[in-house]
This record gives structure tokens, C-alpha cells and sequence, in this order.
């Protein structure tokens, strides 16, 4: 589109130039023009967090920001940081503990959890459930979560300690 | 050296991971809005902004105007394409509902319902030319009050209907008037019971594929019914019903709400046929709020009959429900009502029963099933009773239960209402609560701390689940959905199984529990089996998922067709090994001698042989490894389960907040295919149970307008506010199915508002004040209390 603003940005290391228009969001520039459909959209109102990607490092609503806010950031997707080996552990332990069930809501709990343990590395059940509660699930009543994000949480902590 | 394998393995039982994790886990779960077509466009709606009006005009010249969009269409186009529904069954008699279309023509029925739509290159460039399609509205009187629904000064909402009552339903059992002359006390109440929707994360979405040139039509749908989606389409856009393909993909939650006829997603396929491109609909969540069926509106007036020991002696309930301007097509939204009442005494002794239903009219968003349809009213109304009664009667809320249960040596029973219960296990499932909750210690907790000034409460809740349900539910009400369904299982070559099934995934596990009953029943690792789902074009005949069918009908079938293409893997092994059948064993994916266990072959140089050298079998052997077999329950209508819940509360006097401290599940769903998805259920249901308790709220002002339509108004449960959940299991497997499975999907919501009720009231008994509505927000809390 002719009337698009030219936008450059790293996206899952792979640094990126496209023509938007201004009204896009993020999420949407990210699932329909880049095609990675793993950040979904739940609400477009920025409380559901199905759409939580990291923008230079920090977790951030791709819903509540416009692509041409992105310009010049590094953001990175769930594509991003499952190919990387990243959130392996936590990923592991969301299926073991089967802390997902559709799996609409998982790539921006997987996000938000990882932001959290990167925070505060022995995060116990309360820091667990006050840092998920910007993220709706509706399938699993947050119980397993909580399971599978303190299990990781244990076993990063024994294993940096050991 | 001879390897042995002396026993073969079950998996049925085990909590093992469920496989299409994986995906989902990486980011790569594709659901409906994420699969694009070649020449697709997308259709945004014009939606009444009134809860009644006259629709004087409609002119979408500006939107027609606008650049990237493709056309704009109004009911009266539609009309041609395709043809309207009325939502009635015929078991419910006297039952009535209007004609709806997929665009309402000449008057909008409520706030939200779609009246024009516009399609264009963008879902963005679709919105511009909704918001430049300019329509006459002529507002008219909204019926929202159900109490007055009725009254002849209401307006009719639909005048060739006559009246605003869409049915209505008297049972009696017994003779409840006798059972009120004999009781030592009445206890009456009002339960005032809000409206709430199911808020699937993944909103639906349709993507519509019509081919001009072979006119077939392929549909990705966010659904969990495809075969009766495809018999929909077929009838209503008079298409042979095998050229149209319905495809469920990934699909983000569905809980009932995704099981319906949506006029917006019926547009988006009549325009594909319109214009022969992919048409795709992804409903934003604001418009989600106004066009997903909303539940459980009901205001329900119980009586109880006791004696001073505490026996039940009767009830009689009257149960008010508004459904919106239209009963759903094509399950109806009398199917609420008519389990609220029914269900209601079911899991006590007492005869005496009777029960007056009315479903009613009003210009609101159509409600309809939702996730344990009837079931929590019924039991928080139910429970809610007896512990009043206890509570009146200054008696132990356990043994008032224990009294009243329908106990161990009454089964089989059938209940008031006429529901069959194989064996259920209420007295089993409270000690085994008792012992886990450590329940006496907890009252003792809660009386030592009242004396501090800290108000704590538990709150039992027991409850029966209506799962596995046969034709009677929708087939003999003249409804096209599958109570039976089928699997197909293939050996491919390589001796590794796909397994294609009827029953649907959206989350809970079908994958895994079918692929779990597969490898069991074959013989094979698990890894050997691949499960499809949710493809009409190749997945045998079926219902889906919905009303905790999946492991009670397609769990059986895939038994079944587990055991039948064992047979047909052993003929090809006693055809090549030149031995019967009968001598041989399928063990952890290798044909084994029966007695000895000693390898005879491998199923891959068995699938070698039976597809690319049958040569070297007998001339008249044909080996047949696809085979298909289907399960339908005969011998019940249902498959009744049952359970108990405990709710731990505390309740902040001053400001009405309710805090969860614990909540507690015993559940027997029969055999259990694999126990962490059955407490993965449960506690989700659970969740979505206690959101309607406390929080979850669609409030109408009287012009029925939506009041909280943005997930800023609305709340549902989230991580902080929710308590552990301990889960315990009892199992009573159904004699009526060789695998023993009945369903666990619903019985967390069955029974989670009723224990949060009866917490809260518990811990509000030293007031003398009773909550009797939901949701319990801080303002109903304060208002009983009297500081409001």
C-alpha cells in the first residue's frame, strides 16, 4: 500500500523492512504480514495477554502497540524463542503438567513466565499466580501452571546451583 | 536368541502426556483465523445497535464506495442464498421459536444481532464500510424483564407467535402437596441467577471456501460439531450435503459455545456461495460479548419440605428462564430449563417433586448451552436448600446430606424426574471428600477464628452430571446431530496406526484419550498411533464433542475398532506364519506367540507383506487392515456420573470481598482413560464455575443495552484470585460399555457455584445473613449484611 509507513525491525533475529499502515498493530503485522501466527489476538483491548510478545527485551501487549511504534526494536514471538531452545524447560514442564489445554493462551503465558523467572528466579506459587494474572486462560483454572512454572523454577535454580 | 514379551501394556489409566502438546507449546497450533486461502476476503457486520427497532432503511452506498471493498449485502440479498431456521425440537412439546435468517430483515431482536454485511480485501478496510453503511433504525419497547415477559401489557416480541413464552413444562412426582402437609418445616427461597457467556479465548471464526466450479464448499470452523455444521450448510444453502467439507483445526476453547448456529457465521458461508472466493469471519471480542450465547439466565423459586430429624419429604421449584428473542438453532435453549428442573432433586431419595418451568422471550443476546447446561443452577439451588434447611434445623450440613442420598443399595434408581442412574456413589464420594478436605478440622478452624473476628466458611456442594447422552437428547426431537460415532483405524505399511474419530479436540485431551484406548486395545507403544479429528470429509460419521460424550461414545468406538482391526492384524499374521489367529498376541507393537510371548514378527514386515507382497499370501486370503466400527449407548439414555465439592471462603465483612482459600473435587466418571486430564477437566470447570459464582456478570440496563461488554467490565477468573484445587476420584465403571468410560467434562461447573454459595453463606451465618443470587459480588455481599 502506497500510503504505508516504511518500517525496519529485527523479528526472531532476522532483521526486516515493510510498508504499514499506521493503523496496524503489532499483532496483527506480526500474524498476517509476517506470518507468524503463533501470538494470537483474544480481546484487542490489551487485557487478555494472548497476544504478550517481548519488544527489546520486555514483554509487551502486540495489541496495544501499532507496528509503526516497532520500528528500529527487537521483537521477538513465541516462534522466536521456542526455535532458540529458550523456554525448553518451561515448555517441557507446561506438558508434563499439562498446563495447557487449547493452547490459544499458552505462547503469552510461556512469555510472561519466562519474563517473571528471568526476574525473580525462585518465584513461589503467589509470584507465580500475581505475575500470570495479566493473562487469561480459560481452559485450565491456572493450577497447573502455577505447577509447571514452579517446578521449572526449582530445577533452574538447582541447576545454576550445582 | 528369542525375545519374549510375556505381557502387553495398557495405557488406559495412565496420566501420560498428551502428544499435540508439542505444537501448541512451539507456537504452532493452527486455528481457524490463522489459515489464509488464495483470493480470501473478509466480512465485517453491521450490527443493531438497539435491543428493538425497526429497520426503516438500510443504504450502503458510502461503503460500497470505498476502495478495497467488494460488496455490501443486507438480509433481503441473503434471503436468496440462504434459507431461514426455527429453533424447536419436537420432544419439547408446545415448544415455539420465529424464523431467524442470517440477516435479519425488517426489525432487529436485539443489541448486537447482525443486520447488513460488508465484505472487502481487509477485515480493517471490511470495519470502514460498516461504519459508512447507514441505517434508519425506528427503536421499539425491549422486552428484558423475564418476570414480566408474560404480562399482557408486555409487547410481543414476535406478534404471529402470540405470546412471549417459547415453552413451558410441569412435572410432578409424587405428591408434593402431601409431602408439604407432613413436613415440621417449609423452607422457601428466591435464587436470582445472572446471565454469563463462556468467553472462549480464541473468539469464533469461520472460514468460508465455495468453488463455482465444482460448487463445493470447504469450511474451517472454530467449532466442535463439524458433521452438524455440514448438515446445516448443506440444507440451508441447498447444496448435496457431500459437497460440503467442514474442517475443525486447532481450536481455542469452546465450552458450549461453539456449538451453535451463528447467523454471522451462516452469512459469511451464503456469501462464499455469493461470490465465489474464501470468505473469512473472526468475531472481535467486543462483538463476541453481544452475539456468543449467553447462559443461565434464571430466577428460580424452591420450597423444601423437611422433617425436624431432617428427611426430605418434597419440593416444588418454579424456574423462570429468558432465552432472548430466539431459541438457538438446532439444540434449542429449552434445554436449559428443562435439565435445571430435572436435574434439580435428583440426587436425593425423597419422591414428592414438582416443578414448574416457563422460558421466555426478550430482546437480549439468545442464550443457550453453556458448559454444564442446567446443572449449576440446579445444584446450587438444590444444595443451597439443604443447607438452609440444616442450618433452620440446626443440623450437621454432612449428615443432613447422608441422610437424604440416594444411597448404595438403591441402584439401579430412577429419579423423580425420570432419569436412569446406573450406580452412582454419593456416599462413597463425601468420606472420601471428608478424608481429604480434613473437613472437621477445617470447621474447627473456622469456629476458632470467628471468635477473632475472621468470617470462614465451607461449602458443600453434591451434584450428578447427565454424560454420554444417546438419540434421546436431539435425534428424537427431529435435530440431524450424531449420538453415535465412529472411528477408523489404518495399519499403514510401516506397521504404525491412524486412527480417525468423530469425537473432536478442543483442549481436553480426545487426542490422547482415543490414541491411549487405541495402543491399549491393539497392542502398540502409544507413539505408533496418530489420531485425526474434526475433518467430515475423512473422519467417520459423528456427534463431536459436547455434553461429556468424548471418552463415553468415542473412547467405546475406538475400543471397538481397537479390538476389530487386532482380529484383522492377527489373520494376516496366521496367514503369513501359517498358524490361527487364536495362537497369536499383538504385544507393545510386535505378533507374539500367545502362550510363550516369543516374537514371531514384526508389524512392519507384517504391513510390508499385506500391501506390497500379497503374493506370497494364500490365494484366498485378503487381508483387510482399515476397519471402522461405531458406538452408540443403547441400554441408557445417559450415562449419569456424580460428585461432591468443598469451598473453602473468607469473607471480608467490611468490604464484601470473598476470598478462595481452597476448593475440593471427588468425582466418579466411571473408568478413568487417563486421571491428569480428567483433574485437568475438573479443575478448569471448575474455575469457569466459580467466574459465574463471584465475578462473571453480563449486566443489561432496561433498554437492553449491554452493560459489560468489554473484558474490562466483564471478569473472569484469573491466576491470582483462584484457590488450589484438590482433586480425588471414585471410580464406578457403566456395565453398558466394555470400556467401563463415562464423561468428567462438566462436572467442576456442575457443582462449583453451588460450594461457593453455601461457603459464603456459611461464613455469613453468624449475621443471619443468605446470599441467594449470583454472581456474589462485593455489593450483594454487603447489601445481606446490611451495610449497604
Amino acid at each position: 500500500m502506497e500510503a504505508g509507513i516504511e518500517i525496519s525491525l529485527t523479528v526472531n533475529g532476522v532483521a526486516l523492512s515493510r510498508r504499514v499502515e499506521p493503523r496496524t498493530s503489532l499483532v496483527d503485522f506480526l500474524r498476517y504480514e509476517l506470518e507468524l501466527t503463533g501470538s494470537h489476538v483474544g480481546c484487542e483491548h490489551g487485557v487478555c495477554g494472548a497476544c504478550t510478545v517481548r519488544v527489546g527485551g520486555a514483554i509487551a501487549r502486540a495489541c496495544l502497540m501499532l507496528a509503526v511504534q516497532a520500528d528500529g526494536a527487537v521483537v521477538e514471538t513465541i516462534e522466536g524463542v521456542a526455535a532458540t531452545g529458550e523456554v525448553f524447560d518451561l515448555q517441557q514442564a507446561f506438558a508434563e503438567e499439562n498446563a495447557l489445554q487449547c493452547g490459544f493462551c499458552t505462547p503469552g503465558m510461556l512469555l510472561t513466565a519466562q519474563d517473571l523467572l528471568s526476574r525473580t528466579p525462585e518465584a513461589g506459587p503467589e509470584e507465580i499466580r500475581e505475575a500470570l494474572s495479566g493473562n487469561y486462560c480459560r481452559c485450565t483454572g491456572y493450577h497447573a501452571m502455577v505447577e509447571a512454572i514452579g517446578k521449572t523454577s526449582r530445577a533452574r535454580v538447582k541447576g545454576r546451583s550445582a | 536368541m528369542t525375545l519374549r514379551i510375556e505381557k502387553g501394556r495398557s495405557y488406559i489409566g495412565e496420566s501420560v502426556i498428551r502428544p499435540q502438546t508439542t505444537r501448541l507449546l512451539a507456537g504452532r497450533g493452527v486455528f481457524t483465523d490463522d489459515v489464509t486461502l488464495p483470493r480470501m476476503l473478509h466480512v465485517a457486520f453491521v450490527r443493531s445497535p438497539h435491543a428493538h427497532a425497526r429497520i426503516a432503511s438500510i443504504d450502503s452506498t458510502g461503503a460500497r464506495a470505498l476502495r478495497g471493498v467488494v460488496v455490501a449485502v443486507t438480509g433481503e440479498d441473503m434471503a436468496l442464498v440462504c434459507s431461514g431456521w426455527v429453533g424447536t425440537l419436537a420432544h419439547f412439546q408446545g415448544m415455539k421459536s420465529a424464523m431467524q435468517r442470517p440477516l435479519a430483515i425488517g426489525k432487529a431482536w436485539w443489541q448486537g444481532e447482525p443486520v447488513a454485511a460488508v465484505v472487502a480485501e481487509s477485515r480493517a478496510i471490511a470495519e470502514d464500510g460498516v461504519s459508512r453503511v447507514r441505517v434508519e433504525w425506528d427503536p421499539l419497547d425491549a422486552v428484558t424483564d423475564p418476570e414480566t415477559a408474560l404480562d399482557p401489557s408486555t409487547p410481543v416480541i414476535h406478534p404471529e407467535l402470540g405470546d412471549n413464552l417459547a415453552f413451558r413444562l410441569e412435572l410432578a412426582s409424587g405428591d408434593a402437596d402431601r409431602a408439604f402437609g407432613e413436613a415440621d418445616t417449609v423452607l422457601s427461597e428466591t435464587f436470582t441467577m445472572g446471565r454469563h457467556t463462556g468467553v472462549t479465548l480464541e473468539a469464533r471464526a469461520i472460514l468460508a471456501d465455495f468453488d463455482p466450479s465444482e460448487r463445493r464448499l470447504t469450511v474451517y470452523h472454530s467449532f466442535q460439531a463439524p458433521n452438524m455444521m455440514q448438515d446445516i450448510l448443506a440444507r440451508h444453502l441447498n447444496l448435496p450435503e457431500h459437497d460440503v467439507r467442514v474442517i475443525c483445526k486447532d481450536v481455542g476453547g469452546s465450552f458450549g459455545i461453539k456449538v451453535h448456529v451463528y447467523p454471522d457465521e451462516m452469512a459469511t458461508c451464503a456469501l462464499s456461495v455469493m461470490l465465489g472466493r474464501p470468505i473469512k469471519f473472526t468475531a472481535d471480542r467486543l462483538e463476541s460479548f453481544v452475539s456468543d450465547i449467553h447462559a443461565r439466565e434464571h430466577r428460580v423459586k424452591a420450597e423444601l419440605a423437611v422433617k425436624r430429624d431432617g428427611t426430605i419429604l418434597g419440593m416444588r421449584v418454579d424456574d423462570l428462564t429468558g432465552i432472548g428473542p430466539y431459541s438457538v438453532y438446532p439444540r434449542t435453549s429449552a434445554v436449559e430449563g428443562n435439565q435445571t428442573v430435572r436435574l434439580t432433586p435428583g440426587v436425593y431419595r425423597f419422591r414428592d417433586y414438582a416443578a414448574t418451568l416457563r422460558v421466555v422471550f426478550q430482546n437480549k443476546t439468545p442464550m443457550c448451552q453453556y458448559r454444564a447446561v442446567g446443572h449449576p443452577i440446579a445444584f446450587a439451588v438444590m444444595e443451597a436448600m439443604v443447607d438452609g434447611a440444616a442450618r433452620k434445623l440446626g443440623l450437621d450440613p454432612v449428615e443432613m446430606r447422608r441422610k437424604n442420598y440416594v444411597t448404595a443399595d438403591m441402584y439401579p434408581h430412577t429419579s423423580q424426574t425420570g432419569y436412569f442412574f446406573e450406580r452412582l456413589s454419593h456416599e462413597e464420594a463425601l468420606d472420601k471428600l471428608l478424608e481429604i478436605s480434613d473437613y472437621r478440622a477445617l470447621c474447627a478452624e473456622r469456629d476458632r477464628l470467628r471468635a477473632q473476628g475472621i468470617h470462614r466458611g465451607l461449602g458443600l456442594c453434591t451434584f450428578i452430571e447427565l454424560t454420554t447422552p444417546g438419540p434421546a437428547f436431539y435425534g428424537v426431537g427431529g435435530a440431524r446431530i450424531s449420538s453415535q460415532d465412529g472411528c477408523t483405524i489404518k495399519l499403514e505399511p510401516s506397521g504404525k496406526l491412524t486412527c480417525m474419530t468423530g469425537v473432536t479436540e478442543q483442549g481436553q485431551g480426545t487426542d490422547a484419550m482415543i490414541a491411549q484406548v487405541v495402543a491399549s486395545t491393539v497392542g502398540v507403544p502409544m507413539e505408533d498411533v496418530r489420531v485425526l479429528t474434526g475433518d467430515t470429509m475423512v473422519s467417520p460419521y459423528g456427534g463431536g464433542t459436547w455434553a461429556s460424550r468424548g471418552a463415553g461414545i468415542g473412547g467405546e468406538a475406538a475400543l471397538q475398532t481397537g479390538k476389530a482391526i487386532r482380529d484383522s492384524i492377527l489373520k494376516v499374521a496366521a496367514a503369513m506364519l501359517q498358524c490361527e489367529p487364536d495362537d497369536l498376541d499383538v504385544r507393545l507393537g510386535k505378533i507374539v506367540d500367545g502362550p510363550t510371548g516369543e516374537v514371531r514378527l514384526e508389524l512392519a514386515d507384517l504391513g510390508r507383506v499385506a500391501y506390497f507382497r500379497p503374493d506370497t499370501l494364500p490365494k484366498d486370503f485378503q487381508s483387510e487392515l482399515t476397519v471402522t466400527r461405531h458406538y452408540v449407548p443403547r441400554h441408557q439414555g445417559f450415562a449419569f456420573t456424580n460428585g461432591i465439592q468443598l469451598s473453602h471462603v473468607e469473607v471480608d465483612v467490611e468490604t464484601g470481598f470473598v476470598r478462595l482459600l481452597k476448593h475440593w473435587c471427588v468425582e466418579d466418571c466411571g473408568r478413568i482413560i487417563n486421571p491428569r486430564l480428567v483433574e485437568e477437566q475438573l479443575r478448569g470447570a471448575i474455575v469457569q464455575g466459580i467466574g459465574a459464582a463471584l465475578y462473571e456478570h453480563l449486566v443489561y440496563d432496561e433498554h437492553g443495552q449491554l452493560l459489560t461488554g468489554t473484558m474490562m467490565d466483564y471478569l473472569v477468573p484469573m491466576a491470582a484470585e483462584m484457590p488450589d484445587i484438590v482433586v480425588g476420584h471414585v471410580e464406578t465403571p457403566t456395565a453398558f460399555a466394555e470400556g467401563g468410560f463415562k464423561g468428567a467434562g462438566e462436572a467442576g461447573t456442575a457443582g462449583a457455584p453451588g460450594a461457593v454459595l453455601n461457603a459464603v453463606n456459611d461464613a455469613l451465618a453468624p449475621f443471619g445473613a443468605r446470599v441467594t443470587s449470583q454472581p456474589i459480588t462485593p455489593d450483594v455481599v454487603l447489601k445481606v449484611l446490611g451495610v449497604l
